[in-house]
């Protein structure tokens, strides 16, 4: 009889692919089939669509329908699909017109009743249409905000079948608005935590900003009630802000998390701290049909912080590396390979021994140096080697902490400020390179002729490798915290104190 | 007789009708075995063809095309069979047929025709 066909978009990771949504109404007894790699949920459509059509006033031809996700190669899966197979299935019986829903990409989970509900992964879904040069797509309406935050496409937000349709020219009436389905709770606006709150921690807020300054990951060592949590937490404040890409790429995570994603970009840097009992697949992310993002695509582009670092499962640890090394994360499974960003700057906290006494004054550890040895042989060489700050954080005496009250030290704002001098500093340093961190920078860069420092200045890193007490790819790390150091004082380039201080940053723990 | 019977009865007649007016000749009505019953035996251009007749009076709980289930055509399979074995005015090409008939009492009643749904 006739074919329908419009557009959707299959999610894989974050990128997704334009698929084809044809509905063929042939001679033959009522069936309705989908084809093309469905998943349940797809397949599932058909209850969806079946009743959202009638109880929209429009009728299914007693035919055998069949609908094609082409390509039929390419695994499918989630709810978005229901508004395109519903709109095809009633351009092929005419009652829309084919050729105006052959224009738009669409997007959304139906209703027995007609209406669309709020559906996951709308953003990314947006954003793959633009991405693939479409102009127009058609969202529910409680996405049309999250939606609009992509520019240059044409957003048409509806809030029922029957909506989509009179758009795409149905004869029908209008239907009464549909009360939007009650909001999945947003994330809170993240409260910035003020950085003035820690006290008597000078050396470590000082490492905290040269962290955030150099994009430099953080290893903090020190016993419980130090205030190694509270500083980490404070880290995504003093951070410069999301740049509208990366925005949305946070974004575009949690909406495929099923978070609802508000009208205004968050541009705070996300901060992620699992659990230490956090398997592989909650961290880097995993699922057998969809594929969902774990707690390092959703750190991407900000924190992501591992308390009780020991305690995390070897195997969890060193899933870490790959993505620390590219910047990506990408999970096989058997039909499908995605991606995620997982850009994250990562903080690592850990007690000097399990029962966490070790070295704190007035105290007394117990544990065998064995115990000692086993707790941090759990965080493995590889991982501390992409770790170039290693701070050690002591109580706070009580006299250090009335003497801190007195003379207010760094606050989350003065910090910012500093933060972002300093990396305009070393991205103008760096233009012309690939690399716009000092973190980024590979070593035999930062010793080649150009930004080679004088031997003068880095007499204390020569001699701790001829001692052995600094291996190179360390000296390596020294080199690069020198030269945030360096730009954080706005100075030209690192002298002998900022070498010096580099390499007290990174004594706290033996690698 | 039941009321439903009664309809099924008026659905047939008119399936025979619309039948006869396509060109049809009609083989036989009502055949019975211990497997079942074959509603209309039709033949046209040497194909004979198992018709199943399925009415309604209106289309309120579903179409007549919906009430053909899969055990109702497995079924039909096993009749087609019976009767190529059976009848002497066998031909090469079998078929199976479905006609649906929406007969409302208070308007003139609408017969569709789907062929070989097999």
């Amino acid at each position: 009889m006739a074919v329908g066909r419009t557009w959707a978009v299959s999610l894989l990771g974050l990128d997704g692919a334009i698929v084809e949504v044809e509905t063929d109404v042939s001679a033959g007894l009522p069936r309705f089939t989908i084809i093309g790699l469905a998943d349940r949920a797809i397949s599932e459509a058909e209850g969806r669509v079946r009743q959202a059509i009638v109880n929209s006033d429009c009728t299914l031809p007693p035919h055998r329908i069949t609908v094609n996700l082409s390509p039929a190669g390419l695994p499918k899966n989630g709810t978005a699909f229901d508004l395109g197979i519903a709109l095809s299935c009633l351009a092929a019986t005419g009652a829309v017109s084919a050729e105006s829903i052959g224009r738009v990409v669409h997007a959304g989970e139906l209703g027995l009743d007609g209406r669309l509900r709020p559906t996951p992964g709308i953003l990314p879904i947006v954003r793959a249409a633009r991405r693939a040069g479409r102009t127009v797509v058609m969202v529910p309406s409680a996405n049309a905000a999250e939606a609009s935050l992509v520019p240059d496409i044409e957003v048409v937000a509806v809030d029922s079948l029957r909506a989509a349709a009179i758009w795409h020219g149905a004869e029908l009436e209008a239907g009464e608005p549909v009360l939007d389905a009650p909001a999945a709770p947003g994330r809170p606006s993240a409260r910035a935590l003020e950085l003035g709150d820690v006290l008597g921690q000078e050396d470590a807020v000082e490492a905290l900003v040269t962290a955030a300054a150099g994009g430099h990951h953080l290893f903090l060592l020190g016993p419980p009630g130090s205030g190694k949590t509270m500083l980490a937490e404070r880290l995504p404040g003093i951070l410069p802000p999301l740049s509208t890409e990366a925005a949305l790429d946070v974004c575009s995570v949690r909406s495929l998390g099923g978070e609802r994603v508000g009208a205004s970009l968050d541009t705070v840097p996300p901060f992620e701290s699992p659990h230490h009992t956090a398997t592989a697949a909650a961290v880097v992310g995993g699922g057998s049909g969809l594929i969902r993002p774990g707690a390092v695509a959703r750190a991407s582009h900000g924190v992501l912080f591992l308390d009780e670092a020991p305690e995390f499962a070897r195997v969890v640890l060193d899933c870490l590396r790959q993505p620390l090394e590219t910047g990506w994360i990408t999970i096989h499974r058997a039909n499908a390979i995605a991606r995620f960003p997982a850009r994250v700057q990562l903080v690592l906290a850990a007690n000097p021994c399990p029962c966490g006494q070790y070295g704190a004054p007035e105290s007394s550890c117990q544990c065998p140096p064995a115990a000692i040895r086993r707790y941090f042989s759990r965080v493995s060489g590889p991982l501390l080697d992409r770790i170039d700050l290693q701070v050690t954080v002591r109580r706070v005496s009580s006299a250090a902490a009335r003497a801190a009250g007195e003379r207010p030290g760094a606050t989350t704002e003065t910090a910012r400020v500093r933060v972002l001098e300093a990396r305009e500093r070393a991205e103008h340093r760096l233009r012309g390179t690939p690399w716009s961190l000092n973190a980024h920078v590979p070593g035999s860069w930062l010793r080649s002729s150009p930004v080679a420092l004088a031997p003068a200045t880095i007499r204390p890193l020569d001699r701790g490798l001829e001692r052995g007490a600094l291996t190179m790819r360390g000296y390596d790390r020294v080199l690069r915290v020198a030269w945030t150091l360096a730009d954080l004082r706005g100075a030209e380039r690192p002298e002998l104190d900022d070498v010096s201080r580099a390499l007290f940053l990174r004594k706290g723990i033996a690698a | 007789m039941a009321r439903k019977d009664e309809l099924g009865r008026r659905g047939e007649d008119l399936a025979v009708d619309f039948l006869e007016r396509a060109g049809y000749e009609i083989l036989a009505r009502n055949w019975r075995t211990r497997t079942g019953e074959v509603d209309i035996v039709a033949r046209m251009d040497g194909i004979t063809a198992i018709v199943e007749v399925k009415t309604r009076t209106s289309v309120a709980s579903g179409h007549p095309f919906e009430a053909v289930t899969f055990r109702k055509l497995k079924r039909l399979r096993a009749l087609a069979a019976e009767w190529s074995a059976s009848d002497p005015r066998r031909s090469a090409v079998l078929r199976i047929d479905v006609v649906g008939v929406v007969a409302p009492a208070d308007a003139p009643a609408v017969v569709e025709h789907l062929t070989g749904v097999m």
